[in-house]
């Protein structure tokens, strides 16, 4: 089965719970665990090449632009990290089934943790550091849904946000790391990575990546600082404790510390950071864990210590310390995972978890104190479970091991680690099972049905058989996990019996000691009570609030509702930039030759010149301002003319109509004349603001202008092919329609939806707060007598079929002349609302039965249509095609595909723009506009009306 | 000529940021429109500026100008139609709903 499956195969499966949960809780159940299962069986197909010796790939390209490639590679470290995750997640959506109330939703719960899987596979099996880091990701997003999975309790809520927040930041310091990694290597492939010691080691980078990518694994690994998360995170069910916090993902940062070790390890950097870490981590979790009533959070700093024993171990940095950390991984997901299922067990029939409400559940339940007694024992180190033997051999590392000249620390502070460790193993098993059985249990306990302590069962028989014969069980797993490690040969020789070394005194001293602080535990308890410790929640909480309150304090400042404000400081902060990169820029003036100034340019520049600032003068006087700057915008359409650009022109010009007309509907609602509101020094402060930036743009383009392109330009492909590849000579609506048409296309859409959201506001403003105030509008200025002069209505309605006309020319002759379905449509747009104008909104909706919504739709349907038709002829969407045909008595003409998708911006223009103009056209009639039923107001075939009459 | 046309896009720029720093609506609008043609222009000149060149193929012409960033002005005007339709939308919408058309909240609509 392929890699690429395997990973695939768990986010597959996660659609399954919403499917299946209607047949039932246990359909649902087995319908998740088959696509757990088929993984699995794909991956043990693997595991006999993997145990050769052999490397298994799957690489497919992505974006190899960017060097992100889905790239899969299974070796040894891969498959027993894999294999856990899948073997472990059949046994959980087992626990599961039987654990979770019949009123928690399971479908959810089944999704949430075949999200988490896949992105747990993806991880161990991404071949490509870019491809890891979005597996990363994903399992912090999937376990905050875990781990908040029960949304009623807020310390599951709490729990969950804290646990991705720390393992989240950390996750993007990582990210940070990996870039400087693929930075050095000039990769981002692992396998390539991992061949590049020497240049990462030799790197002055080496450093930083090392500590980022550090944080990433620490956090995740619930290491000494970053670890309160872990225990926090226990708020989840049973079952993801058990999966996530036990076996999987809290070792994720060990696998990826594993995964780097051959090129990251072997330094002092690496062995003081790492290595102290894990002491640290180890020692200080084992003693608070002794003093946890809670089981869950006893296990949780128990999994805390022994992650952090495990990363002692790979911090040594020797290929034999690796081994023994690749052996404890093993055995602390089967003895762990098996304890945090049995909590859940006596949770379940106890309904507590309080170690100091319980005791004497021996008898009571005898299958689970069976279990527990196992897993804990192993846990201890006791012979001749799995936990004895790597716990024998980590003691036997720590001894070799020489921290800044001090030989005998690590060996010292390992035992007291290991006695703490033998402690809380004994308090568990004695305060919760052995003693006597008690009366006051909030529920009668007893052992579950099978369904329940099957998995953890399942667990302790490897515990065992793994203690018993380890060479035999896992000795070649083992073998070539640390062969995969640390990228060379590591023979492993796992016994119980070393002869008198020094690790067997030790252990022997720790598992005595470990004996006599358990027997003292009431008053060392009282003790540990008594004495003031820091409260890592209060400590997150207040760094959290803190941070908040400080983005708060600086948006407030920002942005504190004053547009004007954003934009001054907006504006400010382009004119630094352009500044700095101007000064630093090294400034050459441009030399290109310019072009003659003829009269009539500078007459048209002075009009521009003049009525650009008498817009900012007069624009108290609404009216006044509007009307100067159409003047503006003429001579924008002129100057295109004579820059040689026509098509700009026809746009320009009648996209000014329409915005003038638009302005002039919405002004009649708005008041007419704008009030002085703003002090002197603030107008002061805003013409120095808007002088720099014209000036600032004004010698931009200028610098612009004088230079040649700094590129070769892509324009003399479109000249050279537009008329042999687009069948046109009017090169701009070629690029339109053809060699852009994908751009136009999206453009439309735009536009359409522009004109949809006007319809929409119109709507709401006519049925809200608005409409009352329309209701009772009284018209500020007086209206016109005659607001239909005879004049106009006829001129209009005369002018109407041949601006339709114009209108049908210039959108047929834009292939090959200025024009196109942009102009026309524009066209056609101004042909209608002059009826608007000249006879009333009403009387022009009566008489026309189109729906300017359809417009839109159709606009947008063909020109989509148009594109899919270049598939049936197995071309990409929107390749136009050309013929010339010839219908005597009629010249040849040309006939293209690209003209029916021009066909689509027409309309989608016309839709648009009419639906804006009826959109406003409609408040006014809201607010009392009366409705002409006639042309004219003075229809000559009739007796005038009484003067004033509306 | 390209000083008149580099002063003319200065000024527009100008006149629009000054009017868009207003405190109603109305003039910040007028102000969008003036810095609308003002980038438009711009993008328009990164083409260089020809004369008596139009991008219209013809056997007897000596060249042409730029066509690229006419195609895309030529959809940026029609889209800021759109933009400014929409804005003059929201902004009627304010008034008539809030009987002022003020752009800055104060600090009772802002939940001070």
């Amino acid at each position: 089965m392929s890699l690429a499956l395997i990973a695939a195969l768990p986010f597959l499966g996660a659609l399954l719970p919403g499917l299946m949960i209607r047949a039932g809780r246990t359909a649902c159940a087995m319908a998740t665990g088959s696509a757990t299962a088929l993984a699995l069986i794909g991956l043990l197909l693997h595991a006999p090449a993997v145990l050769r010796g052999e490397v298994v790939q799957a690489r497919f390209d992505w974006m190899p632009g960017l060097g992100l490639n889905a790239n899969f590679f299974l070796d040894g470290l891969g498959l027993l990290f894999a294999g856990l995750i899948l073997g472990i997640g059949l046994l959980i959506i087992l626990y599961a089934r039987f654990y979770l109330a019949k009123t928690d939703p399971m479908g959810q719960f089944y999704t949430y943790l075949m999200l988490f899987q896949g992105a747990m596979v993806g991880i161990v099996l991404s071949d490509n550091i870019l491809l890891l880091l979005i597996f990363w990701e994903l399992t912090s997003l999937s376990s905050f849904l875990l781990i908040g999975y029960w949304k009623h309790l807020p310390e599951g809520r709490q729990g969950a946000r804290m646990a991705l927040a720390v393992t989240g930041t950390g996750g993007l310091a990582m990210i940070a790391g990996m870039l400087i990694l693929g930075g050095i290597v000039g990769s981002y492939d692992l396998s390539v990575i991992l061949t590049q010691k020497e240049a990462i080691q030799a790197s002055d980078w080496y450093l930083p990546a090392l500590i980022l990518i550090l944080l990433g694994a620490f956090t995740k690994s619930a290491q000494f600082p970053f670890h309160f998360w872990l225990p926090h995170a226990m708020a989840a069910p049973t079952p993801v404790s058990a999966y996530l916090h036990s076996a999987t993902m809290v070792k994720a940062g060990l696998f990826l510390m594993a995964r780097m070790w051959p090129v990251l390890a072997g330094t002092d950097a690496w062995f003081y950071i790492v290595a102290t870490t894990g002491l640290v981590t180890m020692v200080m979790a084992a003693k608070i864990a002794l003093f946890k009533d809670d089981l869950k959070a006893l296990l949780a700093f128990s999994t805390v210590s022994h992650l952090g024993l495990i990363t002692m171990l790979l911090g040594f940095g020797t290929a034999e310390a690796a081994a023994v950390a690749v052996f404890h991984i093993i055995n602390h997901a089967t003895f762990k995972a098996a304890l945090f299922m049995s909590a859940g067990i006596i949770d379940h029939e106890a309904h507590t978890r309080d170690i100091k409400r319980l005791g004497g559940l021996r008898t009571l339940m005898p299958i689970t104190f069976t279990i527990v007694t196992l897993a804990a024992l192993s846990m201890a180190g006791i012979p001749p479970l799995n936990g004895f033997l790597s716990k024998e051999m980590m003691l036997e590392e720590a001894t070799h091991t020489v921290w800044a000249g001090i030989p005998w620390l690590f060996a010292v502070l390992a035992t007291i680690g290991a006695m703490f460790s033998v402690a809380y193993s004994f308090r568990l098993i004695g305060h919760v099972f052995l003693g006597p059985v008690r009366d006051d249990y909030p529920h009668k306990p007893h052992d579950p049905g099978f369904g329940l302590w099957a998995a953890p069962a399942a667990l302790a028989v490897l515990v065992v058989l793994i203690g018993v014969a380890p060479m035999t069980m896992v000795g070649d797993l083992v073998t070539v996990v640390a062969g995969a490690v640390t990228g060379g040969d590591v023979t492993i020789k796992i016994s119980h019996w070393h002869g008198l070394v020094p690790a067997l005194w030790m252990s022997v001293a720790a598992v005595g000691a470990g004996l006599i602080l358990f027997g003292a535990h009431l008053r060392l308890d009282a003790l540990w009570l008594a004495a003031p410790r820091p409260e890592a929640k209060a400590i997150f909480d207040a760094l959290v609030d803190g941070i908040a309150a400080l983005s708060h304090g600086v948006t407030a400042r920002l942005h504190d509702g004053a547009l004007s404000r954003y934009f001054v400081i907006f504006t400010l902060g382009v004119l630094g930039a352009g500044w700095l990169a101007w000064s630093e820029g090294g400034h050459v003036p441009g030399l290109r030759n310019v072009l003659p100034i003829p009269g009539v340019a500078l007459a048209g520049w002075l009009l521009l010149a003049v009525c650009s600032v008498l817009v900012a003068v007069l624009h108290r006087e609404r009216l006044l301002a509007l009307v100067v700057i159409g003047v503006v915008g003429l001579i924008v359409s002129v100057g295109f003319i004579y820059l040689s650009a026509p098509d700009l022109a026809l746009t320009q010009i009648s996209v000014e109509v329409v915005t003038i007309v638009l302005m002039l509907l919405a002004l009649n609602f708005l008041p007419k004349t704008t009030p002085r509101e703003s002090s002197t020094a603030r107008r002061l402060r805003d013409i120095a603001v808007a002088g720099a930036a014209g000036l600032s743009t004004a010698a931009l383009a200028l610098a612009l202008m004088m230079r040649d392109f700094a590129f070769p330009t892509i324009s003399d492909y479109h000249l050279a092919n537009s008329y042999s590849g687009g069948g046109g000579t009017n090169v701009v609506n070629v690029i339109l329609v053809d060699f852009r048409g994908y751009d136009t296309f999206g453009e439309i859409i735009v536009l359409g939806i522009a004109g949809l959201l006007i319809f929409a506001l119109a709507e709401a403003l006519l049925r809200g707060a608005a409409n009352k105030r329309l209701l009772e509008w009284v018209p500020e200025l007086p209206k016109s007598g005659d607001r239909h002069p005879l004049m106009m209505v006829v001129a209009g309605r005369v002018a109407l079929p041949i601006t339709l006309m114009v209108g049908v020319y210039i959108f047929l002759r834009g292939h090959n002349e200025p024009g196109g379905g942009f102009i026309a449509g524009l066209i056609v747009a101004i042909a209608l609302v002059t009826q608007f104008m000249a006879s009333g909104f009403a009387w022009t909706q009566a008489r026309q039965r189109v729906d300017y919504h359809a417009f839109i739709g159709f606009g947008v349907v063909i020109a989509a249509a148009t594109g899919l038709g270049s598939w049936l002829a197995a071309r990409p969407f929107l390749t136009s095609n050309f013929g010339y045909f010839r219908i005597p008595p009629f010249d040849k003409f040309e006939l293209a595909t690209a003209a029916l998708f021009d066909l689509g911006v027409f309309l989608t223009v016309i839709g648009a723009v009419m639906l804006t103009l009826a959109s406003l056209s409609r408040i006014a009639i809201r607010a009392g506009e009366t409705v002409n039923t006639t042309a004219m107001d003075n229809d000559p075939s009739q007796p005038a009306p009484a003067k004033g009459g509306h | 000529m390209e000083f008149l046309v580099a002063s003319a896009i200065g000024l527009m720029t100008a006149s629009g940021i000054y009017l868009v720093l207003r405190l109603r609506a109305f003039p910040v609008i007028l102000g969008l429109s003036l810095l609308t043609y003002a980038v438009n222009v711009f993008l328009f000149i990164s083409g260089r500026l020809t004369v008596d060149a139009p991008p219209i193929l013809a056997h007897d012409t000596p060249g042409y100008t730029d066509p690229l960033p006419q195609a895309l002005v030529l959809t940026a005007i029609v889209i800021s139609f759109g933009m400014t339709a929409v804005a003059v939308m929201m902004a009627l919408g304010a008034f008539l709903e809030a009987g002022n058309d003020r752009i800055e909240m104060t600090d009772a609509e802002d939940g001070k």
